[in-house]
C-alpha cells in the first residue's frame, strides 16, 4: 500500500471509530438529550419522579381556561394518544394558542395535574399567509383528529 | 485531465485565479441578497402565526446552512491536506473557520432574538438543537485557538486537521438533533414539501444562494490573505512585490 493510501485508510478507520463511539453514547444518554417528554410516556410513568422535567404537546382546543383578576391558567395537553392537565402561573409566550405546540417545565402534583413553573411555545416546520391557513386544512385537520383522539381513552402502550 | 487540478494547487497560480473569481462571486451574491431582503421584508406575507416576526428566517436559516458548510469545507480541507499532503487545502480550511464561526454566531444570536417572544426565552440550555449549535461554535474557536498556539505552520495545520475531522460528527449531529430527539426548535422546513409559503420560499432560496455566493467570495478572499501569508518567503511573492505593477 502506498503511503497515501495508508494515511486514507487511517483517517477513515478514526471517522468510523468516532461515528461508534458517539452513536453508542449518544444512544446511553438518549433520555438525557430529550428536550421534553411525551405526554404518554408521562402517563406511562417514564418520567423523572426526583426532579423537574418538561412535557410536550398540543394544546387541547377549547381546554385554556384563565383565572379571572390573576395570572394563573389551566390547560390540557395531547401528544394524540394521551392528555394530561396543566396549570399554570404566569406570562405565556406569544404562540402560544389551542391546538399549537407547548413545552411545559415542571413536575407532577400526587392528584396527577401537571404544575408549570414556565411555559414555552413550540412552533411546528409550517409557514404560511394568513388568508391561506384559513382555507387550508391540512394542518387544521390533523390538529382536530389529534384532539379528538385525545380525548377518548389514552393508551399509552400504542404509540 | 487532472493538469488544472495540479496547475489549481499551485499557489501563485491560485493567488491570481481567486482574485479573479471573487468578485464573479462576490456581484452575485451581494445582488441577491439585496433581492431576497426586499422580498422577505416587504412582499411576502406574514406568516400565519408568527406574523412579522418570522422574517428573521430569511438570515437564521441561511447562516445556520453556511455554519455547516464551513464547517464541512474546513474537515474536507483538512482531510485532503492530510491525505495528499496539498498545502493549499490546508490554507483552505484555515480560510474558512473564521468564516464558519462567524455565521455560527449569526445563527446562534438570530435564533435567540427570535425564540424570546416566540418560543418565550432566548435560550435554553438542553435543547439538542441550541447545544449541538453552541458545540459548533466552541469547535471553531478550537480550532483557530489551536492553530494559533502552534508555530510550525505544517504541524499546525495537522493537528488542526485531526481536530476538524473529529468535529464533523458534531456537524452530522445539529443535522438531525431535531429528528433524533424532542426539540424546542421545529423540524426540517426547507426541504419537504408543502410546510412553506412558495412565495416564502422562493425568497429564502435566493437568500440561501445570495449567502452561499458571498461565503465563496469571503472565503476566496481569505484563501488568498492565508496563501500570501503561508508563502511570504517565496520567491513568486516578493518577485511580485518588487514588481513595477507592486502585485495585486
Amino acid at each position: 500500500m502506498k503511503p497515501r493510501q495508508q494515511r486514507m485508510l487511517a483517517i477513515g478507520l478514526a471517522a468510523l471509530g468516532i461515528a461508534i463511539a458517539a452513536g453508542l453514547t449518544l444512544r446511553a444518554l438518549e433520555d438525557n438529550m430529550m428536550f421534553f417528554v411525551e405526554v404518554s410516556d408521562v402517563v406511562a410513568g417514564n418520567h423523572p419522579s426526583e426532579r423537574n422535567f418538561r412535557i410536550g404537546g398540543l394544546v387541547v382546543g377549547g381546554s385554556v381556561q384563565r383565572e379571572e383578576g390573576s395570572l394563573d391558567v389551566s390547560f390540557e395537553v395531547t401528544d394524540t394518544a394521551c392528555t394530561m392537565p396543566v396549570v399554570y402561573s404566569g406570562v405565556l409566550p406569544d404562540l402560544f394558542r389551542e391546538g399549537q405546540g407547548v413545552v411545559a417545565h415542571g413536575r407532577i402534583g400526587d392528584d396527577g395535574v401537571f404544575v408549570a413553573d414556565k411555559i414555552l411555545a413550540k412552533h411546528d416546520e409550517n409557514y404560511m399567509a394568513p388568508e391561506v391557513a384559513e382555507s387550508l386544512s391540512k394542518h387544521q385537520k390533523d390538529i382536530q383528529a389529534a384532539v379528538a383522539r385525545g380525548t377518548e381513552g389514552c393508551n399509552p402502550n400504542d404509540s | 485531465m487532472w493538469t488544472w487540478f495540479h496547475k489549481l494547487a499551485s499557489p501563485p497560480h491560485f493567488y491570481r485565479t481567486a482574485a479573479l473569481l471573487s468578485p464573479w462571486f462576490a456581484v452575485p451574491g451581494l445582488a441577491l441578497i439585496a433581492w431576497g431582503t426586499w422580498q422577505g421584508l416587504f412582499v411576502v406575507p406574514m406568516d400565519y402565526q408568527q406574523g412579522d416576526a418570522f422574517r428573521i428566517i430569511y438570515v437564521h436559516v441561511p447562516s445556520a446552512y453556511l455554519s455547516l458548510m464551513a464547517y464541512m469545507i474546513m474537515a474536507t480541507g483538512g482531510a485532503i491536506g492530510l491525505i495528499w499532503r496539498m498545502k493549499l487545502s490546508h490554507a483552505v480550511a484555515a480560510a474558512a473557520a473564521p468564516i464558519g464561526a462567524a455565521f455560527t454566531f449569526l445563527a446562534l444570536a438570530t435564533g435567540s432574538i427570535w425564540g424570546r417572544p416566540m418560543w418565550g426565552t432566548w435560550w435554553e440550555w438542553g435543547d439538542p438543537r441550541m447545544m449541538s449549535e453552541l458545540i459548533l461554535l466552541f469547535l471553531y474557536f478550537g480550532y483557530m485557538a489551536l492553530r494559533a498556539a502552534i508555530d510550525d505552520t505544517a504541524k499546525a495545520d495537522k493537528a488542526s486537521a485531526v481536530l476538524a475531522i473529529v468535529g464533523v460528527v458534531n456537524v452530522v449531529i445539529v443535522h438531525f438533533s431535531v429528528e433524533w430527539w424532542s426539540s424546542l426548535h421545529q423540524g426540517q422546513t426547507v426541504f419537504k414539501r408543502g410546510t412553506m409559503d412558495a412565495d416564502m420560499k422562493t425568497a429564502l432560496l435566493i437568500m440561501i444562494l445570495g449567502f452561499t455566493l458571498l461565503f465563496g467570495s469571503m472565503l476566496l478572499r481569505r484563501i488568498r490573505t492565508e496563501v500570501l501569508y503561508r508563502e511570504r518567503r517565496t520567491r513568486w511573492v516578493r518577485d511580485m512585490i518588487l514588481s513595477p505593477k507592486g502585485g495585486g
